[in-house]
């Protein structure tokens, strides 16, 4: 049989397939030798867990830690803040992703700073700048780029672009972060009760699955390399199971089709041709070092931080004191657990960052977990 | 985020080194600034993330896992079936 485009959708949705997994979880996590508790540490993960139910699969020895890997949920007010005063600028166009628009900084949101007549545009892809640049030559275009490393190399081949293509209107904003840096954060934390990472899948598509050989070797915590599909998720859990019930402690990747040891080495090369990484303030987990990816200092002449320098915000903004996403993030609690879940916290006013984007913890279970 | 949509290539334009995917029915235009020159061919399967390709998927490995899947509910139904005449067996109005 060829391999036809509609097999890699339907063929890792199948439902039976995922039914005949619960049942091999099901069987195997009897031998387990104690509970076990997985961090999905990509938000894409926890979407896929909470839509397809997949925690009512699971036997009641099997648990989930939500991670951290939603670059919007992560994203500090200080940040959202400098996007809003830049956007307040006269002559001055603001670009971000869509994933951007709703989140609320101290003053309000991209939206509301629209609605107050900020020139915002919400884009599909960094390219779209390009665009714009050439259609408005008299304002200046600031993209304000957010993602993890799936994400980075996009910014890089824009700026890459604005180089080569000598475009003069074109200044970044980067908030790009890393997913090794937080995955150890949190395990290093003494009351930190991860056994196993189900592993990213297209931050691994980039950077390769070495950046996580770490972790089985060094911390003792399997990490099996998931695609995204309820089959992958499913496939996966059960390779960790199996690890556990065997004794074993590896790096294991269940994503093949799509993620190599190595990952894209072209995308590596523009990702270190024009960033480094730097220190960055986690919402929910606080200051992480290293765990950003900033301009190099060679590229200072593009850097919107350094050019508006002056009138960016720098005070530090810390988590509302009702919130407990930095505790859901470390698995001491679940949403539901929050006393503002639901009420004063919803998505479309959240307090918290777990419950900004649909790929949050807190989000996730309102949309899909029924309990409110 | 991190999100990507399987596509298929439909077209190759070096000039612009763009290509054009084919997303279940709709097409639209990917940069190829991720990927080794002529690294990408007609009827690849690719993994589309904000305007860019970033990846080819393997179709062995895509018809591995998909034939491994085929093997556990072939092995599950046989299981069951057994289970089933097992079961009628042991029915104490088996038969009747």
């Amino acid at each position: 049989m060829g391999l036809e485009l509609k097999n890699l959708y339907d063929g890792f949705r199948d439902a039976d397939t995922i039914k005949a997994y619960a049942k091999i979880i099901a069987a195997d996590a009897q031998k387990l030798p104690h509970p076990i508790n997985i961090m999905e540490v990509c938000g894409g993960h926890t979407h896929t867990i909470m839509k397809y139910g997949v925690l009512q699969l699971l036997p009641s020895n099997i648990h989930f830690v939500h991670g951290p890997g939603c670059p919007v949920c992560i994203m500090p007010k200080e940040r959202i803040d400098h996007a809003y005063v830049l956007s307040m600028q006269e002559n001055v166009i603001l670009v971000t992703l869509g994933d951007m628009i709703k989140v609320p900084g101290s003053n309000g949101s991209l939206q509301d700073a629209r609605a107050k007549g900020a020139d915002v545009r919400f884009v599909y892809s960094p390219l779209d700048c390009l665009k714009i640049a050439q259609e408005n030559p008299d304002k200046t275009v600031i993209f304000f780029a957010i993602g993890f490393e799936t994400t980075t190399p996009m910014t890089a081949a824009l700026l890459d672009t604005v180089i080569r293509q000598d475009v003069k209107n074109i200044l970044l904003h980067v908030n790009h972060v890393t997913v090794p840096e937080p995955m150890r954060a949190l395990i290093s934390d003494e009351a930190c009760i991860i056994d196993a990472f189900l592993g990213p899948s297209h931050v691994s598509v980039i950077s390769g699955s070495k950046i996580y050989e770490e972790f089985p070797r060094d911390w003792h915590k399997p990490v099996v390399v998931s695609g995204f599909e309820p089959v992958d998720v499913m496939q996966s859990i059960s390779m960790i199971v199996k690890q556990f019930i065997e004794n074993r402690c590896e790096l294991e990747v269940e994503y093949k089709r799509a993620v190599t040891r190595e990952g894209n080495l072209k995308a590596q090369a523009l990702n270190d041709k024009y960033f480094h990484n730097v220190d960055f303030r986690w919402r929910g987990l606080g200051d992480i070092p290293q765990s950003g990816m900033g301009l190099r200092s060679e590229y200072d002449r593009y850097n919107a931080e350094k050019i508006y320098d002056a009138i960016l915000p720098k005070e530090e903004i810390n988590d509302h004191k009702l919130c407990i996403c930095g505790d859901i993030l470390k698995g001491k609690a679940s949403p539901p657990q929050c006393s503002i879940f639901g009420t004063a916290c919803k998505p479309t006013s959240p307090v918290g960052s777990c419950m900004v984007s649909s790929e949050g913890a807190c989000s996730a279970y309102y949309k899909y977990g029924n309990l409110v | 985020m991190c999100l990507s949509i399987p596509s298929k290539v439909v077209k190759i334009d070096p000039e612009t080194n763009t290509a054009t995917v084919d997303t279940m029915g709709v097409q639209r235009t990917a940069g190829l600034d991720l990927m080794e020159e002529g690294s990408v061919a007609i009827g690849d399967y690719v993994l589309l993330h904000i305007g860019f390709i970033m990846n080819k998927i393997d179709e062995e490995d895509a018809l591995e896992s998909l034939k491994v899947y085929r093997e556990i509910l072939d092995a599950m139904d046989a299981h069951e079936r057994l289970a089933a005449i097992e079961e009628s067996e042991n029915c104490p109005n088996g038969g009747v």
